[in-house]
């Protein structure tokens, strides 16, 4: 018997919302998806008209649907805004540049002008050669790091006004619960804010349009739509804590499909106690980037690299940061301790 | 950021084996018995002083627990609770070097009849914890669940707050305690010997009907929950106790946590696992064990044989995806075996989380939720989880004419209809009570389910959600939600009148 959908009732259904359990046809499936999207950017007012804003693309398929869904809504709707397409080249053979002949592909059919930095040109460091010294461990730290740095980067280069990144509801739900395991008060805090507020010079705002879509709507409507994407894990993520944090999610989800939302939604309500130290922000004495500490992180991981000590970005070295601003040498012992490991 | 080892490299650089013959990094002098953590070994003598000191110190620290107070324990039989239970007495034994001074009693909830025990099971654990109980010579309270059916609606009402005790008058409470009468001993009260209070069987019947109706064992376990509390603080309010202690560990703390999170509880986060929780008003909830790990508490219990008794619960034997609670729970545990530090890294979490509001003691009472009565989470802005759902809720189950209502459009101001009680069909969703075959929703469910759910947290709504119907629960809690609605009804009636929308006390 088939069954029929439940928002037009007269077609029959093709599929079983995640979200909502509601069973839809695709083309109600397709018009709920965007209207909630629609109804995200709208209610938490991304974007103002006129604006310039550039989507992270990875060609992922957060992203290409996030590409799709701006260029459609902007549309629709007449936000008046102009878009572009912003990549990071993070010199991940085989996985990387695989992905960006996908973001070369939604160029064409989304007719967006597109933008690639990479980690080369940034930073004279392409992953490759920073998983040779570093290791498997520890270097999605470095990737994540830059990673930061270089969209933002890119985005002055193309003076977009904001930024928005393809991270869903999956994604954010995944944030606070591994904050939560790590015990990082003030990330906790930021992690579930849609936007970013204008944090200072060379820091552009940043939003999550995607924020309350499912990973698996996502998958979803790129597969009804045929959007063209990359799905590949990253060769270099092999064990990262984040997996704990993901399987869990995943568990909770199969036990209560609304648990992504219901852990978004306690993430949006803590409230922190008055008087728990949070990180004063200011910027880094190198690169004049925001930074909590005298030198920003990409800075301290840059001058591991450069110096043969890969280690000197990870955990804390706080103590450090005079004696490299000041470049003074290091001490043997000091040294000792920041040299690759054995992997 | 993200990598297994990056945190905890440096301690497992240097960490060695802990040799069977080490001496204790206390005393330094007797060998060691117990290792705590990693490198914290302790001898016997050693282990029972820090843990008893322990105990004094996160009551002494704290000062909410007056001299000469009475303060219910809420023991489950668990190794926990009854640790609890062996420190009260030990803290109030003679020879105790700093003695407490508050007057404690017992209360244990027999559940037996949710869990669906067999009476002759039921009787044979009470019989087990009399044993335990006697043998403090405390008073003691042995509930059977089967109670909370005949509870007044007042547990489910705002109480009048005792009035606020400023810090510096807990010194003056405890010279005052002092000079009147320190050698005062608790007087055993005579116990009846009654082994369990008469349980009517159509009583136990009712309540594992209201247990069968949550359709999921989330719902089940949450419901329990709900339930047990109502009755704990009804019985410490009958019985003119004040505090309430639970025993809740630092393992617990943390699982509690995470399933609050994960349970959409983060507004109340802060009472669920806090030292303290006032919701309740005149009965605080404090919980002093939850400096404690599990692990602490059972070397304990083991090396000075402190007893305790298993009961079976709603997830006893049950696999590891059956309950939201009982996934985390699992979760939490196996991450410890690898990660061994992440039982205190999320209790620390716990600690930096706002605690209780009491400044909103002056908020109306129909701003908490009917169920768990922590503040109403439920008005939030536009952007967020909650908005963002029932958008979803709407947009993929109501039919496409429909779709223009989502814009939040409050034309409240039309005037109600003549027959006053009644709301006018237009003003929609919200209203579905108006009458049971209104069809403003389209399920066939009770109404008074979507009436209920304004009353409710974002969380205990997803409980709700998992019944089958909201008829089974008890008399106490529907009449007080009829009565919640009444009375929001009749502000809307008023409300072109009031001045100001200030909150008025009841």
């Amino acid at each position: 018997m088939p069954v029929l959908c439940s928002s037009c009732g007269n077609k029959r259904a093709v599929l079983k919302r995640p979200k909502t359990g509601h069973s839809l046809c695709k083309e109600c499936f397709f018009w709920a998806f965007e209207e909630e999207v629609h109804q995200t950017i709208v209610s938490a007012k991304l974007f103002n008209h006129g604006e310039r804003v550039g989507i992270a693309a990875s060609g992922g398929k957060d992203s290409t649907v996030l590409a799709h869904l701006m260029k459609l809504l902007n549309e629709r709707y007449n936000y008046g805004l102009e878009l572009m397409l912003l990549s990071v080249d993070e010199g991940i053979t085989g996985y990387r540049d695989d992905s960006l002949e996908t973001v070369k592909r939604n160029e064409q059919q989304y007719e967006l002008p597109l933008k690639i930095v990479s980690y080369e040109e940034l930073y004279g460091w392409t992953m490759d050669a920073i998983v040779k010294q570093v290791g498997l461990k520890n270097n999605c730290t470095f990737c994540g790091v830059f990673r930061r740095q270089a969209l933002d980067r890119g985005a002055i280069i193309l003076k977009v006004d904001k930024i928005c990144t393809g991270h869903n509801a999956d994604d954010v739900a995944e944030t606070v619960l591994m904050n939560v395991l790590r015990g990082d008060i003030a990330r906790l805090r930021r992690c579930t804010a849609i936007s970013t507020s204008s944090e200072g010079d060379g820091v552009v705002p940043r939003c999550k349009p995607l924020k309350y879509a499912y990973e698996k709507e996502i998958v979803l409507y790129a597969y009804f739509k045929k959007l063209d994407y990359f799905s590949t894990e990253c060769i270099y993520s092999p064990n990262a804590y984040r997996g704990y944090a993901r399987t869990f999610l995943k568990d909770l989800e199969s036990v209560r499909p609304s648990s992504i939302m219901d852990v978004i939604h306690s993430g949006e309500n803590l409230s922190v106690r008055e008087g728990v130290k949070m990180p004063q922000q200011g910027t880094c004495n190198r690169c004049g980037y925001i930074s909590s500490q005298a030198l920003c992180k990409s800075c301290v991981l840059l001058e591991g690299l450069n110096r043969g000590l890969p280690r000197l970005g990870i955990g804390k070295h706080h103590r450090l940061h005079d004696k490299i601003l000041s470049q003074q040498p290091l001490t043997e012992k000091e040294e000792r301790k920041l040299k690759a490991v054995d992997f | 950021m993200c990598q297994v080892d990056e945190d905890y490299h440096d301690q497992f650089e240097h960490a060695d084996p802990p040799s069977v013959s080490k001496k204790c990094v206390k005393c330094k002098e007797a060998t060691a018995a117990v290792v705590i953590r990693a490198r914290d070994v302790y001898c016997r003598g050693c282990f029972k002083e820090y843990f008893i000191h322990k105990f004094r110190a996160m009551l002494g620290k704290n000062r909410i627990i007056f001299p000469g107070e009475k303060v219910l324990l809420a023991v489950s039989g668990g190794p926990s609770s009854c640790s609890m239970l062996s420190q009260v007495q030990e803290g109030l034994s003679q020879n105790a070097h700093k003695k407490l001074r508050f007057l404690p009693g017992i209360i244990y909830i027999d559940e037996g009849g949710a869990v669906g025990q067999s009476v002759k099971d039921r009787l044979r654990m009470v019989a087990e914890l009399q044993a335990v109980f006697k043998a403090t010579g405390f008073p003691f309270h042995i509930v059977p669940l089967e109670q909370v059916l005949d509870l007044p609606s007042s547990v489910v009402m705002k109480a009048p707050s005792p009035s606020e005790q400023p810090a510096s008058a807990y010194k003056a409470a405890v010279d005052n305690f002092i000079q009147n009468d320190s050698s005062s001993c608790l007087t055993p009260q005579e116990q009846e010997e009654t082994s369990l209070p008469d349980v009517q069987e159509s009583h136990t019947q009712l309540l594992q009907q209201l247990i069968g109706s949550a359709k999921t064992l989330t719902a089940k376990e949450d419901l329990l929950n709900t339930l047990r509390q109502h009755l704990l603080v009804h019985t410490a309010r009958t019985e003119g106790y004040s505090k309430l202690m639970l025993g809740d560990n630092c393992t617990r703390v943390a699982v509690k946590l995470l399933t609050s999170i994960s349970l959409g509880r983060g507004a109340q986060l802060a009472q669920d696992t806090g030292f303290s929780d006032f919701r309740y008003d005149d009965v605080i909830f404090v919980r002093p064990m939850r400096d404690y790990s599990a692990k602490e508490i059972a070397y304990y219990n083991h090396m000075f044989k402190v007893p305790s008794v298993f009961i079976p619960n709603l997830d006893t034997k049950k696999t590891d995806k059956a309950s939201i609670q009982h996934l985390t729970e699992t979760f939490v545990t196996k991450l410890q075996t690898d990660f061994p530090s992440t039982v205190s890294t999320i209790y620390r979490t716990s600690e930096k989380l706002q605690t209780a509001c009491k400044s909103s003691s002056t908020a109306d009472h129909s701003d908490r939720c009917l169920l768990c009565m922590c503040a109403l989470d439920t008005a939030v802005e536009d952007a967020s989880a909650f908005k963002a759902t029932l958008i979803s809720e709407q947009l993929s189950g109501a039919t496409t004419t429909e779709i223009p209502r989502q814009n939040p459009t409050p034309v409240n101001t039309e005037s109600t209809a003549p027959t006053g009680q009644c709301c006018s069909s237009e003003t929609g969703e919200d209203c579905g009570r108006a009458a049971s075959g209104g069809g403003s929703c389209s399920s066939a469910k009770a109404p008074e389910t979507t009436d209920l759910k304004s009353l409710l947290c974002y969380s205990c709504q997803l409980t709700i959600k998992d019944m089958s119907s909201v008829d089974q629960l008890p008399q106490y809690i529907l009449s007080e939600a009829h009565r919640r609605l009444m009375r929001s009804q009749m502000r809307e009636v008023i409300s072109g009148f009031l001045l100001d929308d200030g909150d008025e006390a009841d």
